[in-house]
């Protein structure tokens, strides 16, 4: 906005006025007086303990949940992701079977509440009570109980990564499939085998659309790791529920538990942040030199190198 | 130029779907020959090429290439088609640059050269970007070595083709328009590479719109129409006298 006068028709300075929004002050008001109001009402309600909230912020079962949950998080999208990759790679390939069991696997998992799957995991040992895997016709093997095998945390975490692989290998054939189909045609005419081409040249250059969007997978995550409260995964849902439950301070419980998964988002939110400018600017340099590390954490400018 | 044909195309038919592009195309191209073909837009000449080296598959009479039936291998009194790896390994002897340059966008030049050293040939690191870096000083980019191809010009990304197919030393080139996505100014650094790799007696394939390579460079031109060749002959023979009406057509549309 100009602040600088204007030179009027006579020659002199002329000073510009402000312009007035009248608008963004109607709205400023109207949500100020909604959200106070609606604040105060929770904020002074008799009813509530804050002191509680407090007392409880900190609780040991508390933290331990939050470890759990990130745990979880951590391990279900790393699961989704890799599996993510091998179901949008075999929904793309020539292969008609695999296409097919890729397809089949999405839609089964798709098509089947989260919640369902993560009961149906932990309650496994109804159909198999025994896990058995060994070499066929010898007695080599290894067997356990299914009930110590699927935990709360296991099948949390398999129920999760299973279900966002079958949603994340959509993601990442989007990414496949916005390659440019002459880098294929280059890579195979220079002698590269088929799964070779998609190594070494078409999911490098993939990898800039698929990047940005496991950040979003995973800030979903954290908050559907409270669906393990059904499994009793002692993350921080299933760990706040137990203390309400013992001491009937649902609200504040839920409050705390609130607190603590908003500042988790908030982390991750600067974390994704970080991920997409690493990834959508700077879009082809993103897929090599260096691990994760090196991605994530700011680089160095590197000196040109002539010779 | 004697010996057995690097290509020997008879008869060679090839269609998308219900439309067929390539309706029966006869063709030879010598050891050492540099064979330029020309046509319009849609007239096969393209498609031809990618037949050359497996890109596109052929879909009726037969077309050898460097001793062998491209797609199939006889055994038994009976041809069985290639797996993908057999593909793979016969391309490794046959160059291919493209009218897009189709450089590796996440790469650097001299990574787009060293790749199928490494990743096809499985040469060592060290020794892929040596050789790259010859590679790249043929074609006068060696200053540009650490550049990204969204770095270089159109022209310099060419060259850089042209070093990445050369870099698996191969003893046919394919060209498909390679100068047809640049802008006029930058031709000429593509042509002068081509000539130099003429010269050296590299066998080639030149699918062009420049008739002035062909007329210099050129051992063979070929003029394709509505997938079939027309007619063919030495490249001034051809310019100055050609006798079938489409062919007269074209050149004097182009020339």
């Amino acid at each position: 906005m100009r602040t600088e006068p204007i030179i009027g028709p006579s020659g002199e300075a002329v000073p510009v006025t402000r312009t007035w929004h009248w608008g963004r002050w109607l709205a400023g008001l109207a949500a100020l007086a909604v959200c106070g109001w609606l604040v105060g009402l929770v904020v002074a309600n008799p009813r509530l303990d804050w002191g509680a909230v407090w007392d409880h912020l900190f609780h040991p079962l508390i933290l331990s949940g939050i470890v759990v949950t990130i745990e979880i998080s951590i391990l279900a999208t790393v699961l989704g992701l890799v599996l993510g990759v091998f179901l949008a790679v075999m929904r793309l390939s020539h292969n008609p079977v695999l296409q097919w069991l890729a397809t089949l696997y999405i839609w089964f998992f798709r098509g089947t509440p989260v919640l369902v799957q993560l009961i149906f995991w932990y309650n496994l040992a109804f159909l198999f009570p025994e896990l058995i895997l060994k070499i066929p016709f010898t007695m080599i093997g290894l067997k356990w109980d299914t009930n110590q095998v699927m935990t709360g945390f296991t099948s949390a975490m398999l129920g999760l990564g299973l279900n966002l692989a079958a949603y994340f290998a959509e993601t990442v054939r989007a990414g496949i499939q916005a390659v440019d189909r002459g880098q294929s045609e280059a890579a195979y005419a220079l002698g590269m085998t088929p799964g070779k081409r998609m190594r070494v040249i078409v999911l490098p250059q993939a990898l800039r659309i698929i990047i940005p969007p496991t950040g979003n997978e995973f800030i979903s995550m954290l908050k559907t790791t409270s669906l393990v409260y059904v499994v009793a995964g002692h993350d921080l849902m299933t760990n706040a529920s137990q203390i309400y439950k013992a001491n009937n301070l649902i609200m504040e419980l839920l409050i705390v538990a609130s607190l603590w998964y908003m500042l988790m988002t908030a982390v991750a939110t600067f974390l994704q942040g970080r991920l997409e400018r690493r990834f959508g600017s700077d879009a082809v340099r993103l897929v090599r030199g260096g691990g994760l590390a090196a991605r994530v954490l700011p680089r160095q400018p590197k000196p040109e190198v002539n010779r | 130029m004697t010996g057995d044909p690097v290509v020997l195309a008879r008869g060679v038919r090839m269609s998308y779907g219900d439309t067929e592009v390539l309706h029966g195309v006869d063709f030879s191209v010598a050891p050492g020959e540099v064979s330029c073909i020309i046509g319009p837009s849609g007239s096969g000449k393209s498609t031809f090429l990618r037949c050359v080296n497996g890109l596109e598959p052929v879909l009726g009479g037969s077309l050898r290439v460097l001793g062998e039936e491209v797609g199939h291998t006889l055994r038994d009194g009976k041809y069985h088609p290639w797996s993908p790896k057999r593909f793979a390994a016969f391309r490794t002897k046959i160059g291919m640059v493209f009218q897009r340059f189709n450089l590796f966008a996440h790469q650097s030049a001299l990574e787009n050269v060293a790749c199928a050293p490494i990743h096809v040939a499985g040469m060592s690191g060290d020794k892929a970007r040596e050789l790259a870096m010859e590679h790249l000083a043929r074609v006068g980019l060696a200053d540009h070595a650490h550049k990204r191809p969204h770095q270089l010009s159109g022209g310099q990304q060419q060259r850089v083709a042209i070093a990445r197919a050369l870099a698996m030393n191969p003893t046919l080139m394919l060209f498909d328009e390679p100068t047809s996505a640049l802008d006029p100014e930058l031709v000429d650094e593509v042509l002068e590479v081509m000539k130099k790799l003429a010269l050296d007696g590299m066998t080639m394939l030149v699918v062009t719109h420049e008739i002035g390579f062909a007329r210099e460079v050129g051992d063979t031109l070929t003029f394709f129409d509505e997938g079939v060749v027309v007619e063919q002959g030495a490249p001034a023979e051809l310019l100055a006298a050609c006798k079938q009406p489409r062919t007269r057509a074209f050149l004097s549309s182009v020339l």
